[in-house]
């Protein structure tokens, strides 16, 4: 094959959407539909952010900000973004399942494509960037800091993971991707089996976005070690800081075994290396083993911060200190430590020794002790608690009574004897949905619902957010759990037909039950709409709407930029429940300071860029580009680094202004109960009903 | 002074104290040691797989033929060196906060590493020579990267000692500059930890 000095081996016929023109059948259709579309996507909002002149608030208020809460509201922007495409690809899959016997209406090399890009987006690209983004948005809040330890970085760490999303979302009009999984195994995605660029999409995205979120990772770590305020043990944080703060020693020590497998796959596909090949020494199972020493950990990546965040919620809604912080603290650690000796698990098939899969199948029970704990801690934390049940609290009953069933079938799946029988059968498929859907989505969601009033200065219509919920929790369960019975009657995962008709009626049923998902996740985009609208009566300006317990909820809302007029000094575990407990909150403060913060910086935009530029380059063998892109990388680092940090400085007057009116309005409200908190006369500010507090 | 204020984080601290600045270096340093500690499991896992892949060498050349032990003496004293030299320029900075003094060692620092990277490479080259090319077996492809790992920060680290001296002459001895120097001594001797790990790993065990 010649490559072209300029374009590498892209080539026209490359331009996925034309496909349907020279070759037209059902499963071009949707193939080439699905580029039409993410191109009419594309440039819907480029005409709109136009139209309405966006550009430049987007450019000076957003992607250059340096601020915590920004950075973290991006994440979850990029999360939805790439969840509406990870939805409609699960959807169209379990539509193909349901036509399978025999055939169905996607080729399957389509469906294998669709199955690897759907895990790889919903791994790295949703539930990746909505957990970073909770954790960028509330660490710093939480623990009493004007931002992060390192802001720029953090937007460097932004940029990182976009550019790898973009790269997955290209690869859908030019070219197209691997058909390994989400896990990507070779030899199967070697250079023998799949030359094309598929698995070259696949490895740059996945360098590109792991480099990014282990940088956050020790952002995160760094912070929650040396930014708490004053008086702020770790004893005294909140428990999703705790969370947070394993989660990012996790990153930090697991995405790199990630990036080194990816790029060993690298120098074998594109040096002909011989790491993971069939011949010359290579040998598959070290990738299976470096992949899973990240791949295990990020499950608690993912669930830690979910268990934080059900944690708070858990104590705010039913309106209890929480039960038993230590033990909690303790299943914490406890969770991540372990994470870190059971990956075996994932491959007990592959010829280990009996001996090695009986420890590695022991140690992943023994997880489901800690994790135990947790749940009841926040069974005791509802027990006679005054339980409002809002929308959050929905998922929390319906993340409760999920999740232990597909915790149970963690353990299952832990017992190396049956392990043998539903291994790779849709068996698989039903559990990690079971543990990531009811774990991980659900609990951003109430989240969502949560801190949206902290980060936007209204609340969510409860009405349609409660619709959602019930979808979601509807629609996984019809989804999901018959899957479990069709994979004990051995239909395999990654399958694009089968020939026992028995399957089909399940096969029927669940891709009826994905068309509830996708309601559910229509409704949720309903949900803003709606909101938004009615903004002005959703409003509630004085930032502590739940009645809530941590120091967040100590601030206006939306929280200003600075965060906090005065940096609190913190004497006890729930600072703010404290406070209105013993009827004291919203302490003024005796003088204001001018505070300084990072100016705007175009750096991590700049870097997003070139990263993504130079993973597309190297997966099409632009040469040239790839070097330029990459050189710019470090140039653009040291260049800046020979220049002074720009700060901006907000003047002691404005912040007292600002306060003072805010507490001037405190003062004149009078408190909403806990019984009226759905109303419009929730403007936030709580009148409390706590009675305890830590 | 208590031990505590003194020693803010782990590492050679600048002077007994100097507010603000001293804040961010302890910010910035305990930053730079959990990079440090991510970059370690980023090495153990390419010695981990070369541990795997010590016999797959599919009948091409195995340790004995490619460990030329003089010149891994040679560059274990050039890399060793170095390591002193920068203490001295660590040293320079601390005691003495003389630019021209700390310039002169981080060039003689820098010099040292080109030395060895430049053995390092000759070593590359006779084994291409010989046929022992990472594109052979598993064996090799391990060695070629985990080495060949090593060799890209210590020239990561000249490059950036280069951006120091610079900066040492255009910014003056300013506390970020001084922080930066503290930074570039951690990773500096990081690496010279990871190649005695490297030469007793894969040099000496494969002369064995
Ligand atoms: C929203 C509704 C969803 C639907 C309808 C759906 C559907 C599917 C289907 C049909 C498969 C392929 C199963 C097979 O090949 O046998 C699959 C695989 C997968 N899904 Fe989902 N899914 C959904 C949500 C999610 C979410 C939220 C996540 C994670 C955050 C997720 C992660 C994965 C992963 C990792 C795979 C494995 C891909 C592979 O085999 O390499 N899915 N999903
Ligand atoms: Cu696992």
């Amino acid at each position: 094959m010649m490559d072209s000095p300029i374009f590498g081996r892209l080539t026209f016929d490359d331009i996925a959407p034309l496909a349907v023109f020279r070759n037209f059948s059902l499963n071009e259709l949707v193939a080439s539909g699905a580029g039409w579309l993410e191109v009419f996507a594309a440039v819907g909002v480029v005409a709109a952010l136009t139209y309405f002149r966006l550009w430049g608030p987007l450019w000076r208020e957003w992607l250059t900000s340096q601020d915590h809460k920004k950075i973290g509201i991006m994440y979850m922007v990029l999360g939805f973004v790439m969840m509406a495409r990870g939805v409609a690809e699960g959807v169209i899959m379990r539509g193909h399942l349901a036509t399978a016997l025999d055939g169905g209406i996607l080729a399957p090399e389509h469906f294998a494509e669709l199955f690897s890009t759907h895990g790889t987006i919903m791994i790295f690209f949703v539930a990746m960037p909505f957990i970073t983004g909770f954790m960028n948005f509330l660490i710093p809040l939480q623990i009493g800091s004007r931002d992060m330890a390192f802001p720029l970085m953090n937007q460097i760490s932004l940029g990182m993971t976009a550019a790898g999303a973009m790269l997955l979302l290209v690869s859908l009009v030019v070219g197209q991707f691997e058909t390994g999984g989400w896990a990507a195994y070779p030899p199967f995605t070697g250079a023998a089996f799949q030359p094309g660029v598929g698995p070259d999409y696949w490895i740059w995205a996945i360098v590109v976005s792991g480099f990014g979120s282990m940088l956050s990772g020790i952002n995160f770590a760094v912070t929650i070690y040396k930014m708490r305020a004053p008086g702020m043990t770790y004893m005294r944080m909140p428990v999703f800081c705790w969370t947070a703060l394993c989660t990012a020693i996790l990153l930090a020590f697991a995405m790199p075994p990630l990036t080194v497998a990816a790029l060993m796959q690298a120098l074998d596909r594109y040096l002909d290396f011989h790491f993971f090949t069939n011949d010359l020494g290579g040998n598959m199972m070290n990738y299976a083993n470096l992949f899973w020493m990240f791949g295990h950990p990020e499950v608690y990546i993912l669930i830690l911060p979910a268990y934080g965040i059900y944690s708070e919620l858990t104590a705010t809604y039913s309106a209890k200190t929480l039960y038993g912080y230590t033990s909690l603290v303790l299943a914490t650690m406890c969770i991540a430590v372990m994470s870190f000796t059971v990956w075996v698990h994932h491959f007990f098939t592959m010829g280990n020794s009996a001996t090695v899969n009986v420890a590695f199948g022991i140690a992943t029970m023994l997880i489901a002790i800690p994790t135990g704990v947790k749940m009841y801690v926040w069974l005791a934390t509802l027990y006679r608690g005054r339980i409002r049940m809002t929308v959050p609290m929905i998922y929390l009953g319906g993340f409760m009574v999920l999740f232990v069933l597909g915790g149970l079938s963690g353990i299952i799946l832990a017992n190396p004897t049956i392990n043998y029988q539903v291994h790779n059968t849709q068996f698989i498929v039903a559990h990690f949905h079971n543990v990531i859907l009811p774990g991980v989505v659900f609990a951003t969601l109430a989240g969502i619902h949560m801190w949206f009033p902290k980060a936007f200065g209204y609340r969510l219509e409860e009405g349609p957010a409660r619709l959602s919920a019930i979808l979601w929790i509807v629609g996984f369960s019809a989804t999901f759990l018959p899957l479990y019975v069709v994979g004990l009657l051995g239909y395999p995962r990654r399958s694009a037909s089968y020939t026992d008709p028995v399957f089909e009626p399940y096969m029927i049923f669940t891709a009826l039950g994905s068309l509830l998902i996708l309601a559910a996740f229509a409704t949720f985009a309903w949900v803003f709409w709606v909101s938004w609208r009615n903004r002005a009566a959703l409003a509630v300006p004085l930032g502590d709407p739940w009645d809530g317990r941590t120091l967040e909820w100590a601030t206006p809302a939306p929280v200003p930029e600075y965060n906090f007029a005065v940096i609190p000094v913190i004497g006890t575990r729930e600072p703010f429940a404290v406070e209105k407990a013993s009827g004291r909150p919203y302490v003024r403060p005796d003088e204001y300071e001018d505070i300084r913060l990072p100016a705007p910086s175009g750096v991590g935009f700049v870097l997003c860029v070139c990263a993504g530029v130079f993973g597309f380059a190297m997966t099409w063998w632009i040469w040239w580009l790839a070097a330029i892109s990459l050189v710019a990388i470090p140039t653009v680092l040291v260049v800046r680094s020979f220049f002074p940090d720009r700060m901006v400085t907000i003047p002691a007057d404005e912040v007292r202004r600002d306060t003072e009116a805010w507490l001037r309005a405190i003062d004149a409200a009078s408190g909403v109960d806990r019984g009226e908190e759905l109303t419009s006369a929730n403007r936030g500010f709580a009148r409390t009903d706590l009675k305890e507090a830590a | 002074m208590t031990d505590a204020a003194t020693n803010l984080h782990p590492g050679l601290n600048l002077g007994p104290s100097h507010g603000e600045a001293h804040e961010e270096a302890e910010v910035v340093t305990f930053g730079f040691w959990v990079f440090l500690m991510s970059d370690l499991v980023t090495f153990g896992l390419f010695f981990a797989t070369f541990a795997t892949m010590w016999g797959s060498t599919a009948g091409g050349p195995g340790p004995d033929e490619i460990v030329n032990l003089g010149s891994i003496a040679g560059q274990t004293t050039l890399l060793l060196a170095s390591t002193l030299t920068f203490g001295f320029a660590s040293i320079a900075m601390k005691y003495h906060d003389a630019p021209g003094r700390i310039a002169m060692w981080l060039g003689v620092t820098a010099l040292l590493g080109a030395g060895f990277v430049a053995l390092e490479v000759k070593d590359f080259i006779h084994m291409a020579e010989i046929g022992a090319v990472p594109q052979r077996s598993g064996y090799l492809s391990a060695f070629w990267s985990l080495v060949g790992l090593h060799g890209l920060h210590v020239s990561m680290g000249i490059v950036f000692v280069g951006v120091m001296v610079l900066q040492i002459y255009l910014l003056g001895m300013t506390s970020r500059v001084k922080s930066r120097l503290l930074r570039l001594a951690l990773y500096w001797h990081f690496l010279d930890i990871v190649w005695v790990g490297i030469m007793s790993g894969v040099f000496l065990a494969g002369a064995l």
